[in-house]
């Protein structure tokens, strides 16, 4: 901030509001580790995909009608008739797909790098309050088009609320506004869908200031003390993230013009019909592996506990994590550990969208204990028994950086 | 080792995958030219299945969603649109009186279905309504080619040990083998306007095509768009690579 603005008008003006030096300490001057490779872009990603959610939804809201006999026909109308109704459309519904394959990267990332790791443990608890509101708004906004699979979703995941004791059915009421999923349902899903992306975009704000107080994690996970080893944000990663944009939006723009209903159910293009349930009641893909965690344990509420466990599991994380090493690097048995829990997870997501029945109900079960075991035993015995390897202690030291900058 | 771990965990995979793959009807597979990257709808092809939608799937199924002025899509012109409109009798109103009344079709009427409404249609055939077309090929997988099978998939004859109800029809393309609806399509049951050869396969082939236009009419526009969008994009994005490459070096001195 010692920098004066040159332009007289905005020197005053910082002078009394200082956003100007604020969003230059931010997005100009920020030093940033020299040795981020490309799964660093995931973090800037998720922001742009987070605006163009926002960008298309608002476009989308000022033609859709939230009312069970509307809904549907309505989001036809924005299909058919509206100008470039359909690519608005297809960019929202992809859209949703592409955020969450980029949030499960990122994560991805965190884990693998010990970016969760003191003292960035508050950033990784905004990261993860980001995630659960996501996934809000995603089940909220899958919703909303009236279809067949919007319908009984919301019915099968509001149900999921009467395996708790005693109140569990009044709260079912109380959500439903109602005694089944109906009007007033999709009203306040609509309401809700419509706010959560602002709830997100403050977090966000908060997940960047916490990044910021520390800085980025790196790939060699140690704590960057020389002036050498950083570098300004801009120009060298304004532009490596631009770059990321570019590939990013190519892969967006196959899936929305040549593939825009690959990542979707076909059956919710049958209007909403209570009396008629589909053979098959499937979440979207990102959410099929918690719905296998869900599915494998047979008393509902335990089913509900472990999927919300699941989750809220993160939150610990850093704490069941005993290593004092962060990055993967330097932990050649945890990195075995890493691809298996990670290829655990893939098969949790393919078995989410089988009948749970026979051998499917079989892996379902071992996979979803093994994802405990991963968190619950794996991670604390590892950081205390493995042996990792020396860690340099500075980037320019770790021979595969070395390589790069001489 | 981890490798081979990995490998043996791979191979056990997609055994178990392949084993529990379920036993289902090859579709029989067309040869549509709205697919791929440069999937285009073929004209005289949409026309024919107008055809044959209106002499024989519009007695039984409605197509809500279809305007008439959307006709411009499969080259007609606005009057001869204007001219088909106008055969078709719409409840309007009310009017000064209170009064609903009946008037020709204009352009932007939706297509008229053949029931007032799901009841008086489940009425008709004992329950089993004839769905509206408008976004049928959407609604499940390879839409169009599971269209064209089941249509051309009746099997006049069922197997010895299959029971069929009285009033259902074999066609194995269908969940559970049987559907109600009678085999609406055989050879020469329309004779085509523009002389064509009406055989089943013509008939099924141009009305699927017919339907995947009704349930998709921005499909060629969608693609269209879609290449000049991605061919931008490469370029921008090759040109922020090259940018990058050259900021980079500044400090690998």
């Amino acid at each position: 901030m010692a920098k004066k603005f040159k332009n007289k008008t905005l020197a005053w003006l910082d002078y009394r509001l200082p956003i100007f030096s604020v969003l230059r300490e931010a997005l100009v001057d920020h030093p940033t580790p020299r040795n981020l490779n490309y799964w660093w872009n995931f973090g800037s990603l998720a922001g742009i995909i987070l605006v163009i959610m926002i960008v298309s939804g608002l476009l989308l809201s000022m033609h859709y009608v939230a009312h069970v006999d509307l809904a549907f026909d309505s989001v036809e109308h924005i299909m058919r008739d509206v100008n470039y109704g359909w690519l608005i459309r297809y960019i929202h519904s992809v859209g949703a797909s592409m955020f969450f394959l980029i949030v499960y990267i990122h994560i991805s990332r965190g884990l693998y790098y010990g970016s969760y790791k003191s003292p960035r443990e508050v950033l990784w608890w905004l990261g993860i309050i980001i995630f659960l509101l996501m996934i809000a708004a995603a089940f909220l906004g899958y919703t909303l088009p009236w279809g067949q699979m919007s319908f009984w979703g919301a019915t099968v995941i509001t149900n999921l609320f009467s395996a708790i004791p005693l109140v569990g059915d009044s709260i079912v009421t109380w959500l439903w506004g109602g005694f089944s999923v109906d009007n007033p349902t999709l009203n306040r899903f609509y309401s809700l869908h419509f706010l959560i992306p602002f709830i997100i975009v403050g977090v966000v704000f908060l997940h960047i200031v916490a990044l910021h107080k520390f800085g980025s994690n790196n790939p060699t996970g140690i704590d960057l003390t020389l002036k050498q080893e950083k570098i300004p944000f801009h120009p060298y990663y304004t532009i490596k993230d631009f770059f990321g944009f570019g590939v990013f939006f190519i892969i967006f723009g196959i899936f929305i013009f040549f593939l825009p209903n690959s990542l979707g159910h076909p059956v919710n293009y049958i209007p909403a019909d209570p009396l008629v349930t589909p053979e098959h009641i499937v979440p979207e893909w990102y959410f099929l592996p918690f719905y296998a965690i869900l599915r494998a344990i047979p008393f509902k509420l335990l089913g509900v506990l472990a999927m919300l466990g699941s989750i809220l599991i993160l939150f610990v994380l850093p704490w069941l994590d005993t290593c004092k090493v962060r990055s993967c690097r330097f932990r050649p048995i945890y990195k075995q550990f890493y691809w298996i829990f990670i290829f655990n997870f893939i098969v949790l997501g393919w078995v989410g969208s089988k009948v749970p029945e026979g051998h499917y109900l079989i892996i379902s079960r071992i996979c979803t204990a093994y994802y405990f075991v991963h968190f619950l035993i794996i991670l604390p015995v590892l950081g205390m028994f493995e042996k990792t390897l020396p860690v340099p202690l500075n980037i320019f030291k770790n021979p595969r950086v070395k390589k790069k900058y001489k | 080792m981890i490798k081979k771990i990995f490998f043996i965990i791979f191979s056990f995979f997609f055994l178990i995958t392949s084993l529990f793959a379920e036993e289902k009807m090859l579709l029989k597979k067309q040869n549509w030219s709205f697919e791929g990257v440069f999937g285009r709808y073929d004209n005289s092809t949409l026309q024919r299945g107008l055809q044959v939608y209106q002499e024989v799937c519009s007695a039984c199924h409605g197509m809500k969603r279809l305007r008439f002025r959307e006709l411009n899509d499969l080259g007609f012109t606005n009057d001869q649109i204007e001219q088909y409109a106008k055969t078709f009798e719409i409840l309007d109103g009310p009017n000064e009186l209170g009064e609903m009344f009946m008037r020709p079709g204009e352009p932007s009427d939706t297509f008229v279905s053949p029931y007032k409404n799901k009841e008086e249609a489940k009425a008709t055939f004992n329950g089993a309504y004839p769905p509206d077309l408008s976004l049928l090929t959407k609604t499940m997988k390879n839409g169009p080619d599971y269209i064209y099978s089941l249509l051309t998939g009746y099997e006049e004859n069922s197997p010895q040990d299959f029971e069929l109800t009285d009033g259902l029809y074999y066609n194995p393309y269908h969940d559970g083998k049987v559907i109600a609806m009678p085999p609406p399509l055989y050879d020469n049951v329309i004779e085509y306007i523009d002389g064509t050869n009406a055989s089943l396969h013509q008939l099924s082939f141009d009305i699927v095509h017919f339907l995947n236009w009704a349930a998709e009419p921005t499909l060629q526009e969608r693609k269209s768009l879609g290449l000049k969008v991605l061919l931008f994009l490469i370029v921008l994005t090759l040109l922020l690579y090259v940018t990058m490459k050259e900021i980079w070096s500044w400090i690998e001195k």
